[in-house]
């Protein structure tokens, strides 16, 4: 393994592209201004750095941010039991099931539905401005930040396919039934467009700040 | 460095996470290779991958099969009885109007592990039998790429978390497309485990 000084060899440094698919290592020869250059063992378009990173994430994370409030605002899911019905929001949702004893599974729908989603939120926005400001503090607990942001993302998926679930079984006309609400489409938005910001972010220009030489990283 | 491009890339890889250049080494049994400056994984050892993952797969396919043809789950309250299959919720979703639910929870609950364990045979049984599957590279790049969308764990604590929401109120009764669900659920994280990706790449640029 190469030696963690304060040299260390980047591949960016060394002039070499990482295939985002293969992982093959690859020497770019000159192209000509505006064509892209494939990496030769899977046809992958190589980038230095992930396009446009900073501006993708930031345009995903505002997006998200914005959906967040109707997601909240609006009913996820309305029961109709016995001729009585009510909508219900996340938050609602969560009450509800602490009411009926049920904590853990409380717990867990708070957990994925409203925890999971702000500190990815907060997470994500925090790596993408401590890349525009070039800061060096721990690059190593920021990376650690994302590969929780990007592993945690999937599970706020949990209340959509319980809802989807509820939706499926409770048909049982004026004795019971439920329906998704609006809220539950803006809620699985967030979730998705979460998902596409964290994979649209390069942790490696977290390291790139602190590159001595600072290199033009822009593809 | 006049070094030539084979030379670097077999001999060298960098971190996804921090960029840093390591040399390839040989790993022991069960070994993993870390990247010496952020921990992120770079390479794993992994035994006799395309024949463990071949079998997961086809295993996988089966359950698959089994999920999607007989019954889900149903629901018992006062003498009526609501069947539902994995399908039921999507078409419920549909004929609502909520189509991006619907086409979402269909995605990644179903069509999703259907791509990737089709994409996984389509990839796997030629180089079993010592041949190249046409276009390798792009059905492997669809594999990776479906990868965080297989949300079938997800799925399976969503449904946990209906059937107790539900079972104080009526009787849930569990149908074999429950179980092969599961079954599914356990043998594609496995198969996601025993895939080594730079062995099947290997074997591409051996081929040819």
């Amino acid at each position: 393994m190469s030696s963690t000084g304060s040299h260390a060899l980047t591949a960016a440094a060394a002039g070499l592209v990482s295939c985002h698919a293969c992982h093959k290592l690859w020497k770019p020869a000159r192209t000509p201004a505006g064509s892209r250059a494939s990496c030769g063992r899977c046809g992958a378009t190589l980038h230095r750095r992930k396009p446009n990173s900073i501006a993708r994430t930031s345009a995903l994370l505002t997006a998200a941010a914005i959906l967040y409030v109707p997601a909240n605002v609006y009913p996820v899911m309305t029961v109709t039991f016995m001729g009585k019905g009510e909508p219900d929001t996340i938050l609602s949702g969560v009450e509800h099931l602490f009411a009926a004893g049920s904590w853990a599974v409380a717990s867990l729908v708070f957990f994925a539905s409203i925890v999971v989603p702000v500190l990815k939120l907060a997470s994500l926005s925090f790596l993408v401005i401590s890349v525009q400001l070039r800061w060096t503090w721990r690059p190593k607990d920021r990376t650690g930040i994302y590969r929780m942001a990007e592993f945690v993302g999937r599970w706020s998926m949990l209340d959509i396919f319980m809802i989807s679930i509820l939706v499926a079984l409770v048909k049982l006309g004026a004795l019971a039934t439920i329906e998704a609400g609006v809220g539950a489409t803006a809620f699985a938005a967030v979730v998705i467009l979460t998902m596409f910001a964290a994979s649209s972010f390069d942790p490696r220009l977290i390291w790139d700040s602190l590159e001595q030489d600072s290199l033009e990283v822009a593809t | 460095m006049a070094v030539s491009t084979n030379d670097i890339a077999n001999e060298l890889t960098a971190c996804h996470d921090c960029d840093l250049l390591h040399r390839v080494e040989e790993l022991p049994r069960g070994g993993v290779a870390k990247c010496s400056r952020c921990g992120a994984v770079l390479y794993r050892h992994r035994v006799n991958s395309l024949d463990r993952t071949l079998t997961l797969i086809i295993s996988s396919f089966v359950f698959y099969l089994l999920a999607n043809v007989y019954p889900f789950m149903s629901f018992r309250l006062e003498g009526r009885v609501q069947t539902c299959t994995i399908f039921t919720g999507v078409v419920d979703l549909w004929s609502a109007g909520m189509w991006f639910l619907a086409s979402l929870v269909f995605f990644a609950s179903m069509l999703a592990p259907l791509l990737k364990i089709l994409g996984l045979l389509y990839l796997l049984v030629p180089l079993r039998l010592d041949r190249l599957p046409w276009d390798l590279e792009l059905s492997h790049r669809i594999v990776h790429a479906l990868h965080p969308w297989g949300m079938l764990d997800v799925y399976m604590l969503g449904v946990l978390v209906a059937i107790i929401k539900l079972s104080g109120l009526a009787t849930i009764d569990l149908g074999i497309a429950f179980h092969s669900l599961v079954a599914l659920m356990v043998l594609t994280t496995a198969a996601t485990v025993t895939l080594d990706p730079q062995d099947i790449w290997e074997r591409l640029e051996v081929r040819r």
